[in-house]
């Protein structure tokens, strides 16, 4: 071993260590999330993960976006292949191990090239979207603050990057090849096109080939560190976050078992409340009914949180954000994942509030630290009542995150907790509690209907 | 019910009214339309009368989910005493609550929206569409409730009762899993909404509009593209026979019934439900 495939396997253990250390420290996070339990439909649940991460099925309701992201998408996959060999060499000091595959090896090179070229594209595509003087409407918005809008750029930045370092590796590869007469396995379709961008110099275009190389895998060793303080943390949490998601029709709303056996008791004295699975010594904590904070959320809706990938569809087809109101689910899911690192202080590699206490986000209602709350803290009252619940953010989400979830539970908050709903709604809950009926009509008028119209059985 | 009970039978299907069924004057004309199919075809039905009473579905949609459960296990105790199986209902939001949500509670039926139960007639033969009014050529465009589609997947049903009605079906740009809320879910139907640029109904209600009335332009501008510069705008084209907004949800109604009259088209746009259609094509005027 030299001592630069010593540095190399310092780098790379380097390199993976974080990111585990990283890892570690979100999973710890959304474990904070109450228990709900998502084991059994193995089957159903590999099939949306096949559909929706892997097949990418609810992107392509929007065309050009969808195969933009399919070229970087696929991009992404053909290059982990190559980020293999790149480990291997610098290991063991090969050059090319993977090229005795012949044919296969001038497949996935040209591949490689032809995607990364197209990757480049996507890329300027992408920041065109997003940077131009009147940007896609779902860009914008109140929740994109300087971060997310900084993060969403220094993505393209740094794929571009690490594109255009293989090129450099590969040109100056090929090129160090045909000057010295040898022989370098696989097919370069681009670089071919691009060697008399250098020079003829065997030393200079070896150390070209170098940094090029250097360049890309600790590019992408810091890339992978870069991800769990981004929104592109969805690369990876997607699949997770979508064999997670509910199967149950949207219209279904999660039931709260302590209440129903609350209800049970009263209408029926015999009956008994069933005793929670005797929990090892602690008491049975009173649990708050709905949710106020990020820890009253279910773990699901925390792993929504990292999973995100902040594309605004969602609030793109919210009829309450359409008619310009304040709700924005986009806004739910990632205020929940500020508000989680700000409360467990998750120590990111690079932590987007260095970047500015108003990057991230800027608290609704000015409370302290210590007492200010995923609710209030970050999401208004106000927000979570304009919501119709009409699951459209729902339908819309390319990850399957449900944001609607997480508003019914801080509804149920204010409601059942604080008695703060909206002064009609009281009016409305109390005529179903005397009438029987949402509006304050006579249980006994509920026949009239049948008054202008013979039937025979009343 | 219980003159079913009292002769010691049982009907083949509990027709829940719902409470907007009941009081609702506009949508008592609908309830009036189902029962007069159902008497039609000879389908066995009752109904709780006094007996029913609010599902809790806005008392749970705005989180109050105590109020909830009190509704749905009084409503589980009467279809037990009943022993009640199967139920049809013209409202999404009872239909989504008694099919999704009572079984967590220990109430499971069959319960079948009145789209999907026309649905079915239809395709047995047992409405034939003929002998009341004619809808042949005229504009309809179907308005999809959120508990009816994207909450249960139900976006056929009501279509195949259009088609059948032989009407000029126009979809919206919005429509199906992509379909726009009436504003009126989550119990939204019972407060002011929250300040904002307009209201949902009259959003969706412009869109309906444009829809029927076949106007490009006026879609670019909903779809908030640039409409080309060129001259002055064209003066929306409108039916000369008036059109027609289909719901199958009283809140839908009602939301686009206001929608309609605050775009002062009353005149030639009219808001009616499924059972309606289906009644008056069959010539049973509710
Ligand atoms: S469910 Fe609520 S948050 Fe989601 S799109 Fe509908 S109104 Fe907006
Ligand atoms: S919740 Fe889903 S749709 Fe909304 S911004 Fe995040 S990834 Fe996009």
């Amino acid at each position: 071993m030299t001592i630069q495939n010593i540095i190399f396997l310092l780098v790379v253990l380097a390199g993976f260590g974080l990111f585990a250390w990283q890892v570690r420290k979100i999973r710890a996070n959304i474990s904070h999330g109450r228990d709900r339990d998502m084991s059994g439909d193995v089957g159903e649940r590999l099939k949306k993960t096949l559909l929706v991460a892997f097949g990418q099925q609810k992107m392509f309701k929007r065309i050009t976006p969808a195969l933009l992201h399919l070229i970087v998408y696929v991009g992404f996959l053909v290059i982990n292949i190559e980020v293999i060999e790149i480990v291997i060499d610098g290991l063991f000091n090969t050059h090319r191990i993977l090229g005795f595959t012949g044919g296969f090896y001038n497949a996935l090179t040209a591949t490689n090239e032809i995607l990364s070229a197209l990757v480049i594209i996507a890329v300027a595509a992408f920041w065109w979207r997003r940077n131009r003087t009147e940007p896609v409407r779902r860009f914008r918005g109140t929740e994109m603050r300087a971060w997310p809008k900084l993060d969403a750029n220094l993505i393209l930045y740094i794929e571009a990057a690490l594109m255009v370092a293989l090129f450099l590796m590969n040109t100056a590869d090929l090129k160090l090849h045909q000057v010295e007469n040898a022989y370098l396995p696989g097919a370069y379709p681009i670089s071919g096109l691009l060697t008399g961008l250098l020079p003829d110099n065997a030393t200079t275009l070896l150390v070209l080939e170098r940094l090029g190389w250097w360049v890309h895998i600790v590019g992408i060793l810091l890339f992978l560190n870069y991800l769990p303080s981004s929104k592109h943390f969805h690369i990876i949490m997607a699949f997770p976050n979508v064999y997670f998601s509910r199967l149950m029709p949207q219209g279904q709303f999660s039931n709260v078992d302590s209440i129903t056996h609350e209800v049970k008791a009263m209408m029926d004295p015999t009956y008994q409340v069933p005793t929670p699975p005797a929990s090892e010594g602690a008491e049975a904590a009173p649990t708050t009914f709905g949710a106020k904070d990020v820890n009253d959320l279910a773990w699901t809706n925390l792993l929504h949180a990292y999973s995100c990938t902040e594309c605004g569809r969602c609030t793109s087809v919210c009829p309450a954000n359409l008619t310009g109101k304040l709700l924005s689910p986009r806004k739910i899911i990632m205020d929940t994942r500020d508000r989680m690192e700000e409360k467990y202080n998750s120590p990111l590699i690079f932590d987007p509030a260095l970047y500015g206490p108003a990057a991230k986000h800027e608290p609704q209602e000015q409370l302290d630290k210590e007492n200010h709350t995923l609710l209030r803290g970050y999401v208004t009252p106000e927000e979570l009542w304009a919501c119709t619940t009409c699951n459209a953010c729902v339908e819309a989400c390319p990850v399957n995150i449900n944001p609607l979830e997480s508003i019914i539970e801080m509804r149920r908050f204010l409601v059942l907790e604080e008695s703060a709903a909206p002064n009609s709604l009281n009016v409305m809950f109390s005529n179903i509690e005397n009438n029987g009926a949402p509006w304050a009509f006579s249980p006994s008028d509920r026949f009239n209907w049948a008054d202008e119209l013979y039937v025979a059985e009343k | 019910m219980s003159d079913f009970a009292a002769r010691g039978e049982e009907p083949e299907v509990l027709f829940w009214v719902g409470c907007a069924g009941a009081f609702d004057d506009r949508y008592k004309r609908v309830t009036r339309a189902f029962v007069r199919i159902l008497e039609h075809v000879g389908v066995k039905y009752a109904v709780l009368g006094m007996e029913e009473t609010c599902t809790g579905d806005p008392a749970k949609r705005a989180g109050n989910e105590f109020l909830f459960q009190m509704q749905a296990m009084q409503n589980i105790t009467t279809f037990e005493g009943y022993n009640v199986k199967k139920i049809v209902t013209a409202c999404p939001h009872c239909f989504n609550t008694i099919k999704n949500e009572y079984p967590a509670l220990g109430g499971n039926y069959e319960v079948i929206h009145h789209s999907t139960f026309l649905q079915q007639l239809i395709d047995e033969g047992r409405v034939k569409l003929e002998g009341g009014e004619a809808y042949k050529g005229r504009r309809i465009t179907f308005h999809d409730s959120c508990y009816l589609g994207r909450a249960n997947n139900i976006y056929e049903a009501p279509r195949a009762v259009l088609e059948a009605l032989d009407a000029d079906l126009v979809e919206m740009k919005r429509s199906k899993a992509n379909g726009l809320c009436c504003g009126a879910g989550g119990a939204q139907m019972w407060k002011e909404p929250e300040p904002g640029k307009k209201d949902v109904n009259i959003e969706r209600t412009e869109e309906a509009l444009a829809t029927l009335d076949g106007n490009a332009e006026a879609l670019a501008r909903i779809q908030g593209k640039e409409s080309g510069n060129e001259g002055a705008t064209p003066a929306p084209k409108q039916n000369d026979q008036s059109s027609i907004i289909a719901v199958g949800c009283p809140f839908c109604m009602t939301m686009m019934a206001d929608g309609v009259k605050n775009k002062e088209r009353e005149s030639n746009v009219q808001v009616f439900d499924l059972a309606e259609l289906v009644a008056s094509a069959e010539g049973l005027n509710a």
